[in-house]
């Protein structure tokens, strides 16, 4: 199921109009999504003003893979930092709002750091962010977990049309986009490479 | 999945996606907080017209654990007790509004006729029909296995996605009456495992030289291996006794002699196999004591594993579009 999970939240439907065949266009590379992350992570520790507290959850299956990374780039810069001892996985499938609307979702396991995510601050982790609420469940499923200090969420690409008050703390690209659009975000780890493309319709005609 | 009447609907992919589920669920069960707020706002009928302990209680906590309302109903206080038919029966629960109905029925086919005839728009989940099947029982069962056999302990979650492919169970007891007997048949064939049944002559089915498992009357001669190889598994089956009317077996002495799971019976099994038995247990009879509290008993994980496994189910068959 390389890129197309049906039903999440930033794969709009395809619009497949006469004539118009989907065209892909590439908006990061390998490279380009590397700088992102490191940037990211940078971002992180300053707003943070250090890694003290910090907890990297990221939500299956790509935000995993990415809060990995991001923790990965973090203790680079500050060794003190426990990649692994810091990080974890958050499963929102139970805590979704759309459960009937689409086929049902196989939940993935959720993994908390052994530390715990009581007085943390937590920096939710994922791959694109679109109605925002994959994040709201996400919000959800964290208090039945713990009470984090503060949580600060942090996404690779930004497609806008939210239909819930949320923002994003830490962007890899925002990426304007019509609602007819796909993103695809791939990562070598599920993927075979780092990319994050962009399909649909209309793709690369007004860019 | 629109119903869960009958494992031997199943094909390995949803048998095995059900299983790991149940892991997930298992998982938010060692928490803190075990609500979850899934199926909130959905309704969960529990329809028992036959006694039940451990079975109505799992549903209900795994219905309550999920955040849906539930309803239980047993027939005894109702007004079944006044004549009520199972069709009246289900028109009014369909009328309050049920997404799902659980019924435990003493009349096989109970449950598939609740959910071809219309009379309820909800999931149907069957928790034992006379003696047909017992679809969440197995379930467990086969949980309950591939988190030892194949995960290598009580919390293995290592197994997801895997099978009971080349296991090897021996299910022993009153097979005739017995639907956990034939929903584990069918479910440990689809999932690759071997069965074979012990029991008297008396006490086996007409034509259960169709099923896909192999039949013997020696339970020693099959512990050692002889009958289908080494046993990774033994499942014992209560004797049902209230559906006894004529005598099967000469005296409770000689079927706990011949087919009672005791200390020695169970030192003939390799040192990794596990002791199931679906409950409620009659000690002395078709299990010592000594087997039941031992160290390879998994009869007390197998309840709290009924609970992750029947929250699997009800989010499996309350969850998606045509839900």
């Amino acid at each position: 199921m390389a890129g197309a999970r049906p039903g999440d939240d930033h794969t709009a439907p395809t619009v497949h109009s006469a004539g118009l065949t989907p065209r892909s266009a590439t908006v990061l590379d390998s490279a380009e999504v590397s700088r992102a992350l490191t940037r990211i992570a940078h971002e992180v520790l300053e707003r943070n003003k250090g890694p003290r507290g910090l907890v990297l959850m990221g939500v299956p299956r790509r935000g995993t893979h990415l809060a990995r990374r991001l923790a990965e780039r973090i203790a680079q810069v500050e060794p003190a930092f426990d990649a692994e001892a810091c990080t974890g996985s958050l499963d929102v499938t139970m805590h979704r709002d759309d459960l009937r609307r689409n086929p049902t979702r196989t939940p993935e396991p959720t993994r908390l750091p052994a530390t715990g995510i009581d007085d943390a601050t937590v920096v939710l982790v994922d791959d694109v962010l679109y109605s925002g609420r994959t994040v709201r469940a996400a919000l959800d499923a964290l208090s039945d977990l713990g009470r984090p200090r503060a949580v600060r969420l942090a996404v690779l690409v930004d497609r806008g049309h939210r239909e819930l008050p949320i923002r994003a703390d830490h962007v890899g690209k925002n990426l304007p986009t019509s609602t007819a659009e796909r993103v695809f975000v791939h990562l070598a780890e599920t993927d075979g490479e780092d990319a994050v493309l962009i399909e649909g319709p209309t793709a690369g005609e007004d860019r | 999945m629109r119903h869960l009447l009958s494992t031997a609907d199943l094909s390995r992919t949803e048998a095995v996606r059900v299983l790991d589920v149940a892991e997930q669920m298992a998982a938010t069960q060692q928490r803190e907080i075990k609500k979850l707020p899934t199926l909130r706002g959905r309704t969960v009928v529990n329809l028992f017209f036959e006694d039940s302990t451990r079975t109505r209680i799992s549903f209900e906590t795994a219905a309550k654990r999920l955040s849906a309302d539930v309803i239980t109903f047993s027939a005894k206080g109702s007004s079944v007790s006044k004549g009520e038919s199972l069709k009246d029966t289900a028109l009014t629960l369909q009328a309050m509004g049920a997404d799902a109905v659980v019924i435990r029925h003493g009349s096989s086919g109970a449950p598939l006729r609740l959910a071809r005839s219309g009379w309820t728009s909800g999931a149907v989940l069957n928790a034992g029909d006379g003696t047909h099947e017992h679809p969440t029982q197995a379930l467990l069962d086969a949980f309950t296995l591939r988190r030892h056999l194949v995960g290598g302990g009580p919390a293995g979650s290592d197994a997801t996605g895997s099978d009971l492919a080349g296991k090897h169970v021996v299910v022993v007891g009153d097979v005739l009456h017995s639907r956990v007997a034939r929903s584990n048949v069918h479910l440990l064939h689809v999932l690759g495992a071997r069965t074979t049944l012990v029991a008297p002559p008396t006490l086996l089915p007409i034509g259960v030289e169709t099923w896909p498992c192999a039949v013997s009357y020696d339970l020693d001669a099959a512990l050692a291996g002889d009958v289908q190889g080494p046993v990774d598994a033994v499942m014992a089956l209560r004797v049902q006794l209230e559906r006894m009317d004529a005598a099967y077996f000469p005296s409770a002495r000689e079927y706990s002699r011949r087919y009672g799971l005791d200390a020695r019976r169970l030192a003939l099994l390799p040192p990794h196999a596990s002791l199931l038995h679906p409950g409620p247990m009659n000690r002395g009879l078709e299990i010592t004591a000594e087997a039941a509290d031992g160290a390879r008993s998994r009869i007390v994980e197998q309840v709290t594993n009924g609970v992750a496994v029947r929250m699997a189910a009800l989010y499996l068959l309350l969850s998606g579009e045509d839900a």
